[in-house]
This record gives structure tokens, C-alpha cells and sequence, in this order.
């Protein structure tokens, strides 16, 4: 499915079967946002951005 | 039916191919995003509810997040891949280091300092050029090669300027290498897959998240022994190991508790999540 960029509008493919807290990017302003369900209805949210201790 | 639990942060790759993997073994899995739940550490049992599992396969990016959330776990009897204590060890350097050397497994030469000037001591004694890392920290970030002393008092000085922990300086021996690395995958008392890992053009280190390349090497006896004493050596159930070729053989460098492993699977043609997952169904039952 695809979602408006919050930031700048562009069109973010999302995965049908994409679950919370995946991660999507706006292929225009980059900005990463993150999955999450309310009532049901899949929205994004700012990713978290990532941290000193992230990683392997 | 086995419950695992399979705590996150941020989906990847490598979580989603655990759930697929776990499914396919019957398991009951659960992906739990924890990284907005709150807990109750005086209640003496698991919660929140949804925490309430068999084995817990922990898979936070975050590594502290990862090391709280396994503590608070294991002290209500939950078995947690890995453990605390591996996962303790393995987020930092210069602890992985001690506990390497104490089980015999060779590492490249390390002298750590505490100031600007005994750094600087350490790096005229490992010989430039050298490389310096924090003890925390990963995905390569603020790891640098030093060249010459005059490189290295920029960067100290540079460190100077963030939290005490970058403070404790860990100098290790730059190790010629054929521009690549070794990550062996250890799961329980098994080496199952290893690959090369290929620094990216213009980049020294050959992490993949520094756009890396992963390529299949085949196991051998020298792998699989130093891989499988490392992983015993901090108590872990899984664990990526990466080691440096040297003239002196394999030295390993760097433990993983929550390995990446969405390039190593196609590589190699291993299923690292369903090897991952057999093992956690095993530990559950016990
Ligand atoms: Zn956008």
C-alpha cells in the first residue's frame, strides 16, 4: 500500500504485510518513519534516530 | 507448543525470518515491540503480560536496551538468547578482550589507557598505524585507524569531549589484512556458516552496515575451534564471531549477542533464523 509522507508528501510504499515497528523511508525527503497500528489503521510515526549504542 | 518470545526495537530483515522460521517449526511466536513498554521490576514474576514466554530471543538494536530488558527477564526465570552476562561481555571491547584471552582464544594485541597521554603512550607502543576504538558502541562508529601521532592527537582530543566512556582507550595492532574479515556464526555448541566480509571501496572496515560485502568462505577446523571457544569463553547461545587472518592465524576481534545475519543467510545458503530457532525450542524445553 502507499501513505503520504508526512513531512513533504511524497508516496511511501508500505508493505501489506508490514507490522509495527517496521521501517519505512520517503523516497523524496528520506526522512525514516516508523510502522505503527491504531484502532487497527496502519500509521507512521518518526523513526527513532539511531543511537550511540545501536547495532552489533 | 513452545511460546518464543521475540523482543525488538525495530523490525529487520533478520527478525522477520526468525517469526517465518519459528512458524515453520510450530512454534507459537511472538513479536514484541518493547521498546515503549513499561515494567514493574519488583513484582517477582513476567510482565507485562505479553512478555510471557518459554525462551525469549532477544533482538533490540538498541544494546543497552537489550542488556536491562535480559536482566529483568532472567531474574523471573525466563531463558533469554543470549544470556546477561554474554550479552554484558559482548557490548564491550575491552571486557570481550579479557575474556577471550582467559580462555585461550588468540586476539590481536590490545593495550588500553585512561588518559590522553597514556593513549598516546599505548598507541607509540602497538605501533602506528594502529586502530583505536571506544569500548561501546557498534555498526563501526568511532572506531578509526590511526595513521601517525599527529592523527592521534586530533582524535584523542576529539574524544576528550564526550562521556567518560570514550575515555577508556582500547589501541589495538592494525592488522594487514586481504581487505576483508571473518564472521563465523555460532549457534549453541555449533559453528553453522561463516563469510568473508569485503570492506566497501574507500572504507577500512568491513562492517556490512558500512556497506560491507558478504561473501561464503567455507568452514574449516581453525574457524570452527577459536569460534566455538569464543562463544564459551562469554556464555553465549548465539553469537557472530568476527576474526582477522594474521600470519599468527585466526584472532578474533569483536563478539556479536544480537547478530545481523540478512547477508550471511544468501551467501551462504544457510538458514541462520531456523538454526537460531531449533536452538531456542530446544532451550525452552529443557
Ligand atoms: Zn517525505
Amino acid at each position: 500500500m502507499k501513505v503520504k509522507c508526512p513531512d513533504c508528501e511524497g508516496e511511501i510504499k508500505v508493505p501489506d504485510d508490514a507490522i509495527a515497528g517496521e521501517i519505512v523511508s520517503c523516497p523524496d525527503c528520506g526522512q525514516e518513519y516508523e510502522v505503527y497500528f491504531e484502532d487497527g489503521k496502519l500509521k507512521l510515526k518518526q523513526a527513532e534516530t539511531v543511537k550511540e549504542d545501536w547495532g552489533e | 507448543m513452545v511460546r518464543v518470545i521475540i523482543t525488538y526495537d525495530r523490525i529487520r530483515v533478520e527478525e522477520k525470518a526468525l517469526q517465518r522460521a519459528g512458524e515453520s517449526l510450530g512454534a507459537d511466536v511472538r513479536l514484541i515491540d518493547v521498546k515503549d513498554s513499561f515494567i514493574d521490576i519488583t513484582k517477582g514474576e513476567v510482565n507485562p503480560e505479553v512478555l510471557k514466554g518459554d525462551v525469549v530471543i532477544q533482538r533490540c538494536v538498541g544494546h543497552f536496551r537489550s542488556l536491562y530488558l535480559t536482566a529483568i527477564l532472567e531474574s523471573v526465570g525466563v531463558p533469554v538468547i543470549n544470556p546477561f552476562y554474554a550479552t554484558l561481555i559482548c557490548g564491550d571491547k575491552l571486557l570481550t578482550t579479557l575474556a577471550l584471552r582467559r580462555a585461550g582464544v588468540p586476539t590481536p594485541k590490545t593495550i588500553v589507557a585512561f588518559t590522553r597521554d597514556g593513549a598516546l603512550k599505548a598507541l607509540e607502543e602497538v605501533g602506528y598505524p594502529a586502530i583505536l576504538k571506544p569500548v561501546v558502541g557498534s555498526w563501526g562508529r568511532l572506531v578509526s585507524l590511526i595513521k601517525d601521532v599527529e592523527t592521534a592527537k586530533v582524535v584523542l582530543e576529539h574524544r576528550e569531549l564526550l562521556h567518560p566512556l570514550y575515555q577508556i582507550f582500547y589501541v589495538q595492532e592494525f592488522i594487514k589484512k586481504p581487505d576483508r574479515d571473518i564472521r563465523c556464526f555460532v549457534v549453541g555448541e555449533e559453528a553453522i556458516a561463516a563469510i568473508y566480509r569485503y570492506a566497501a571501496p574507500g572504507e577500512w572496515r568491513s562492517n556490512t552496515a558500512l556497506g560491507g560485502r558478504a561473501v561464503k568462505m567455507e568452514m574449516n577446523d581453525e574457524l570452527r575451534e577459536v569460534s566455538i571457544k569464543a562463544a564459551k569463553a562469554v556464555g553465549a547461545h548465539v553469537v557472530g564471531v568476527d576474526c582477522l587472518e594474521s600470519e599468527r592465524g585466526l584472532l578474533v576481534h569483536e563478539l556479536n549477542s544480537v547478530t545481523e545475519f540478512r547477508n550471511a543467510a544468501p551467501a551462504t545458503g544457510v538458514d541462520i533464523a531456523k538454526k537460531i530457532m531449533e536452538y531456542a525450542i530446544k532451550l525452552a524445553k529443557k
